[in-house]
Parts: structure tokens; C-alpha cells; sequence
């Protein structure tokens, strides 16, 4: 606890009153209804944009926000640390209801922490995640993509390249990072899903996240008794940690770790596809796989729901007087469109220079986990095209089953054949 | 050009090593930035820029343009 934190407390929950008393009625409903492409932001929110970077919105709960729509907006806020990203704060805005619940549920971890809570679990987890260890981990990468492609091919097309390559691969790659058995995988996976079920009722959320946290509790005992090299054993083996933040991180990183990474193999692959001439250019001209992944990152920007957080201050954004208590949501996947930044940002450009993107999020919170990320979707893209020159959908475009109700961006299933 | 940078706003994305490879590196075991150099060449300058653009935690700062 910090020496400030009373008078935080005290200031957020007086404004949060006046907040919730000046929502208007006809305000702009989010979640708003997502696009028909499966690639693009919800119509409204860009509608929104045109008007103003800063909307007032009304949550599902009725509850009003900030909708941040611009890049510099979404980038300055997520950068401040007036802003907090603790969810048991008044006013933090939720995005859906089994979200809200959860939190009063579940042990917090550095997701939903400010400073300095936050920095003293992620910097047990930084020196897993830097660019030579990834960097290192790549011809273990580059064994599983290849295996998963091994044994599609064997099998023969149609094939659904959600359930042969974009979900066994990531979810391979973060088992062996923590030391997680991949046996494991269809117990993981469904209750993941679960968890990142907007349409899941508490009841559901709730029977996910305690069998996920059981597990994951289980198999950190397992490792203080019989440790291994995994990212699970590292984080037990610290005394400064009890057992359920332990198993708490553990769940956000296998979880975090699959979910991502599988939705933008397949909506990326799906992207490409649309896009024939990108593809071809990125088949002629290998190495431009780095600056595609960034490209796609931006353009698909599959956390779509936003970043949410709480101002703990009152705040002048861009002459918006944001109030101590009032919700805000970041849209990074309007933002990675703006004009002002991405010139022709509803076109997927493969030679663009994207890095500028929020598709990990900004500031002290953003994705531990993009290095692993990058690696991943270059080899996995990288070597599906190479060695199925021939790749193309089995179905028409239209009829690609999208996960409209998760909390990240993503397709049911993509059959493909080559 | 004058390179300095902050642990302690450091929350170990990485991107610094992704843009600016010659200048930024990361400790192997906490994952935090590490200055190689202090003063890099002119050459580097663009890419000094769009790392310190691109730190999460506004951990780094150019001052000058000059090497």
C-alpha cells in the first residue's frame, strides 16, 4: 500500500457519484455491433471518430465512459499513470459481465495492478520474455510449426487451420515456455474459451476460472516438488510470492499465451488471403515477414473490445475534462486506423512501416509477451506459405465462421485447402 | 546525440532491442534495459528516435541531434 493511496480512494469514490448521474440517453452503445468484415472496427466507433478522438459512451451496465477512438489519445492515456488498470477501483469500466464478477473472484495479477504491485510481479517474469531468449527459442518454434504442418498435410485437404495449426501451435509453444503438459491442451483450451466469453453467464465464467486456477494450482505444487526448467517452476521457486498469485500468473500466461496468438494466425492467414496481392508479395519477398506481422497487427488489431481503465486524477485530455472516478476505454483497433498516423489504415499494407501500432496495448502494461508473439506469427505465417504455395479457402469468404462473442478478435474455424 | 535511460520506468518490452539493437540491449535476468552506448552515431539516430518513440514506459531520452 502506498502513503497516497487513502486520499486516491477517498477522491474517486465522491466523482464516481456525479459520474454515473450524467450519461446521456442517447449516447453511443458499447460494446457497439461489430462490422461485417471480419478485419474491420465497429462502423460506429469510426463514425464516432469522425466526429471526436473522445466520445462519451454508455457501457453495457449503463454505466457511462470515455471511448478514445484517436492513436495520440488511446497512446497518452494508456502512458499515464493517473489512468489505473486496477479493477477494483470505483468506476473501472467492465466490458461485459462475466468480467465484472471475476474480478471480485480472482487473486488480482499484474494486469489488473498499478505501481508498484504491478512492477514487482511483471519483473519476475521480464527476464523470461526478452528478445535474446525468444530469439533462442525460435528452432523450437520453427520444430512445432513444422510438425503441425507434417501433420495436416498427411491428413490431406480440406482442413480446418484453426484446429491443425493456429491453435496446437501457440498453445505447443507456451506449454513448453511454462512447462504446462500439452496433454492437457483440450482441458485448457475450452475453459480458456470460456473466460473470453462475452455471451458466458457468471455461473460459466466462474466454473472456467476456478477449474483453470485448481489446475494451475495443482501444477504449481507439482513443480516445488519436482521443478524443471519451465517459467511455472521459476515463479514457485520465489519466496516473494504466495501460492495463489503463483498460480494466478500462471493462468494468465498460459491463457494470454495461447488465446492471442491463435486468433491472429488465423484471422492473419484469413487477412492474406482476402488479399492476394499482398500474398504474393510477401511469397516473393521473404523478408518482408517482420513488417507484414506488424502490418497485420495493426490492421486486425483482434483485442477489440479496448483496454479499459479508471482515472484516478481528474484529467484534461485534449481539453476533455476526464473526472477522478470516470471509466475510459482505449480503442486500439480505431486507433491503429487513424488517418493521422496510418495514411489508408483500412488497407492492408505489407510494405507499410507499422511499428507505431497499439495492437500490444501502450505504456507499463503492454503485452510481456509480444517478443514470443512476433516470433511465433513470423514462423507460422513464414512457413505456411512457403510450403503450401497453393493455400486457399474451402469455402466462400462469406461463409468463415467468426468468433463474434469472444473477448479477442478471432475465427471459429478457417477450412482451408492447397 | 546523448542517450539516457531509467530502470526504473522499464517494464521490459523489448522494443528498444527490436529498433535499436547497437544501443539497447536487456539484462538477462531481470529483463530491464541496458545503455550500450551512451553516445551513438549519427547513423543510429532515426532508430534511437523511434525506440524512445516506441518504450511503453517512456523510460528513454535523446537529447541532440549531433553525435
Amino acid at each position: 500500500m502506498t502513503t497516497d493511496a487513502p486520499s486516491i480512494t477517498e477522491s474517486t469514490t465522491v466523482t464516481a457519484t456525479t459520474a454515473s448521474t450524467t450519461a446521456a440517453p442517447d449516447a453511443l452503445a458499447v460494446p457497439a455491433a461489430q462490422a461485417r468484415c471480419p478485419f474491420d472496427p465497429p462502423p460506429a466507433y469510426q463514425e464516432a471518430h469522425l466526429v471526436s478522438p473522445v466520445t462519451r459512451v454508455t457501457l453495457w451496465d449503463d454505466t457511462p465512459c470515455w471511448l478514445l477512438t484517436g492513436y495520440q489519445q488511446s497512446r497518452a492515456v494508456l502512458a499515464d499513470r493517473r489512468f489505473s488498470a486496477d479493477a477494483r477501483k470505483p468506476g473501472f469500466p467492465f466490458l461485459f459481465p462475466g468480467r465484472r464478477d471475476l474480478v471480485i473472484r480472482s487473486t488480482p495479477t499484474f494486469l489488473r495492478l498499478d505501481d508498484p504491485e504491478h512492477a514487482r510481479q511483471r519483473r519476475m517474469l521480464t527476464g523470461d520474455f526478452i528478445i535474446k531468449r525468444v530469439e533462442a527459442l525460435r528452432p523450437q518454434i520453427q520444430q512445432i510449426v513444422d510438425e503441425a504442418l507434417d501433420r495436416m498435410i498427411a491428413k490431406g485437404g480440406p482442413a480446418d487451420l484453426v484446429a491443425e495449426f493456429a491453435l496446437p501451435v501457440p498453445s505447443l509453444v507456451i506449454c513448453l515456455l511454462l512447462g504446462v503438459p500439452y496433454a492437457d491442451h483440450e482441458f485448457f483450451q475450452a475453459n480458456s474459451r470460456v473466460l473470453l466469453d462475452t455471451g458466458a453467464d457468471t455461473e460459466q465464467v466462474a466454473a472456467a476460472q476456478d477449474a483453470l486456477t485448481s489446475y494451475l494450482a495443482d501444477l504449481a505444487d507439482r513443480k516445488r516438488r519436482e521443478p524443471d526448467d519451465g517459467v511455472l517452476s521459476r515463479l514457485v521457486a520465489r519466496d516473494e510470492l504466495t501460492h495463489a498469485e503463483a498460480a494466478a500468473m500462471g493462468l494468465l500466461l498460459l491463457v494470454a499465451g495461447h488465446e492471442t496468438t491463435a486468433n491472429m494466425t488465423a484471422l492473419g492467414t484469413l487477412a492474406l488471403l482476402q488479399n492476394p496481392q499482398q500474398l504474393e508479395l510477401l511469397r516473393a519477398e521473404p523478408e518482408l515477414m517482420k513488417g507484414a506481422v506488424e502490418e497485420l497487427l495493426r490492421y486486425l488489431t483482434i483485442v477489440h473490445l479496448g483496454i479499459p481503465r479508471v482515472a484516478v486524477e481528474d484529467v484534461d485530455l485534449d481539453g476533455t475534462l476526464i473526472r477522478a472516478g470516470e471509466g475510459v476505454l482505449a480503442m486500439p483497433s480505431t486507433a491503429n486506423r487513424d488517418p493521422e498516423l496510418f495514411d489508408g489504415g483500412d488497407e492492408l499494407d505489407v510494405t507499410r512501416d507499422a511499428r507505431r501500432h497499439l495492437a500490444f496495448g501502450f505504456g507499463i502494461h503492454q503485452c510481456l509477451g509480444q517478443p514470443l508473439a512476433r516470433a511465433e506469427l513470423q514462423i507460422a505465417l513464414g512457413t505456411l506459405l512457403r510450403r503450401l504455395p497453393g493455400l486457399r479457402l474451402a469455402v466462400p469468404f462469406e461463409e468463415v465462421e467468426t468468433r463474434a462473442d469472444s473477448v479477442v478478435r478471432g475465427l471459429r474455424t478457417l477450412p482451408v485447402t492447397w | 546525440m546523448q542517450v539516457i535511460i531509467d530502470q526504473d520506468r522499464c517494464c521490459g518490452s523489448g522494443q528498444c532491442v527490436l529498433t535499436a539493437p547497437a544501443v539497447f540491449d536487456q539484462g538477462e535476468d531481470d529483463g530491464l534495459v541496458r545503455l550500450l552506448e551512451e553516445r551513438p552515431a549519427a547513423t543510429l539516430t532515426a532508430d534511437v528516435r523511434l525506440a524512445a518513440a516506441l518504450c511503453p514506459g517512456n523510460a528513454i531520452t535523446v537529447h541532440g541531434d549531433a553525435g
